[in-house]
Formats: structure tokens, sequence, C-alpha cells
């Protein structure tokens, strides 16, 4: 009895509607986060675009500048940063889930591990931004 | 020993993430706003080329591009699996997110090699 329930809970899959996302702001929530991906892959292929024009000269690195400073690109990236910075946010909050460490036998504090990765995010920040504005 | 793919697509997902996380809003930033709207001057072509030049910069390049795309990858098929509920493509799905992914790190290796 137990068995042939088991088994027919393995193969049961319910049938979700296609909008379930939208029932609640938690799934909505949850649904921007994942779809924040969308920012990420955004931003790596402009990171390549940047790359290939300086490889390839001059005169393609002003047409990638030109690229970035039109109406359609700029409104996406400011979109994309909106993705990006849910990313981060919701990331470095998730990070303790994710990896428990220990100092001897004590677990390090959530909120520690929480602040270090803020911390990491702002040095980072500070380092890049520094090498890009020191023309 | 049976290889479990997984785990592996999961560890390039969360290394993505915690990358991407770290030092892309930063670059967003500066190339797509604060550059565009004319708040910062535009970097000349000597400096950002010499910038990425050393193989250490390419390198860490190619790291944050290519580990931001299986990010992307892992990320947006289950996306489209349990937020779109598109059970019956996952494998076509799968095969184009990671495919994609792979595509584009050999693309960008090459241009970094080349560079």
């Amino acid at each position: 009895m137990t068995d042939s329930t088991q088994s027919a809970s393995k193969t049961y899959k319910k049938k979700m509607p296609i909008l379930w996302w939208t029932k609640r702001t938690s799934y909505l929530l949850f649904i921007t986060r994942e779809l924040t991906s969308l920012a990420v892959a955004y931003f790596a292929i402009i990171l390549l675009f940047l790359i290939r024009a300086l490889s390839q000269g001059q005169e393609a690195y002003n047409e990638f500048i030109a690229l970035l400073k039109s109406p359609t690109v700029m409104l996406l990236s400011m979109i994309a940063l909106c993705g990006l910075i849910f990313h981060s946010v919701t990331w470095f909050n998730l990070a303790p889930k994710a990896m428990v460490i220990k100092v001897g036998k004590r677990r390090v504090p959530d909120v520690l591990i929480v602040l270090a990765n803020y911390a990491g995010w702002l040095v980072i920040s500070v380092v890049i931004g520094w090498f890009l504005l020191s023309i | 020993m049976k290889f479990h793919a997984e785990p592996f697509w999961w560890s390039l997902f969360g290394a993505g993430g915690a990358i991407s996380a770290l030092v892309l809003p930063v670059l967003l930033v500066f190339f797509g706003i604060a550059m565009p709207f004319g708040w910062v001057d535009v970097p000349s072509y000597e400096y950002l080329h010499q910038l990425v030049e050393p193989l250490m910069v390419r390198l860490i390049l190619l790291a944050i591009i290519s580990l931001s795309l299986f990010h992307w990858a892992h990320r947006f098929r289950f996306t489209l699996y349990d937020g779109f509920q598109l059970h019956r493509i996952n494998l076509l799905i799968a095969i184009i997110c990671y495919g994609s992914a792979v595509v584009i790190t050999v693309y960008t290796a090459y241009s970094l090699w080349n560079f």
C-alpha cells in the first residue's frame, strides 16, 4: 500500500498555470530575481563587444562608444543596472545559506558573512572605479 | 564513477553569481550610465587598450565574462523550466542555454588571445 502510493507520487506532476508566479508578491520577487540573469548576460556581452572593439582599433572603439550612447542601449543599460543591483543584493543576502563558515567549533554568524560580502563589493567597486577614472 | 552534470553546472552558476554580483554593477554604472550621460570622460582608446593588455587582466576578463554567461545559462534554464512550465522541451532548453555559454566563452577566449 505504502509502496504503491510512493511510486504514484514519484510520477505525479502537478499541473501549474503558466502564470503561477503572478499570484503572490513573494513569487513575483522570485521570478524577478531569476530574470536578473538576463541583465548579467546582457552586460557580459557588452564587455565582449568592448574587448572586440579594443582589439580592432580606434575606429571600432569609437563606434562602440557611439553604440553605448544610443538611446536604446542606454535604456537597456538602465534596466540592466536595476537587475544587476537586485542580483547583487539577493546574492549577498543569501550567501550565509550557501556557505557555512566555522572558526574553531563556532559558526560564523550570518550577519558577518553578509557584511563581508558587502565590504568585498565596495572594495572591488572602488578599485575598478579608480582604474577607470584615473585616465 | 558516473559523471553527474547537475553539480558541475551548479558550481559554474555559483561562481558566476558571485563574480557577477561583485564586479558587474560598477562596470555597468561606468560604461552604461555615467559615460553615456557625460558624467565622466570617455577613457582614451590607448588607456583602455593598455589596461586590458596584460595577460592577467585578460584572464580575469575571460573568467568574468564566461562565468557570468554560465550563471545566466543555469538560472535562465530553470526560469523557463519552473517559471514558465516548459517541461517538455527541457533538454532542448538546456542545450541552447549551456551551448550558447560554451560558444560565447570560446569566442571570448579567442578574442582575448588575439588581443
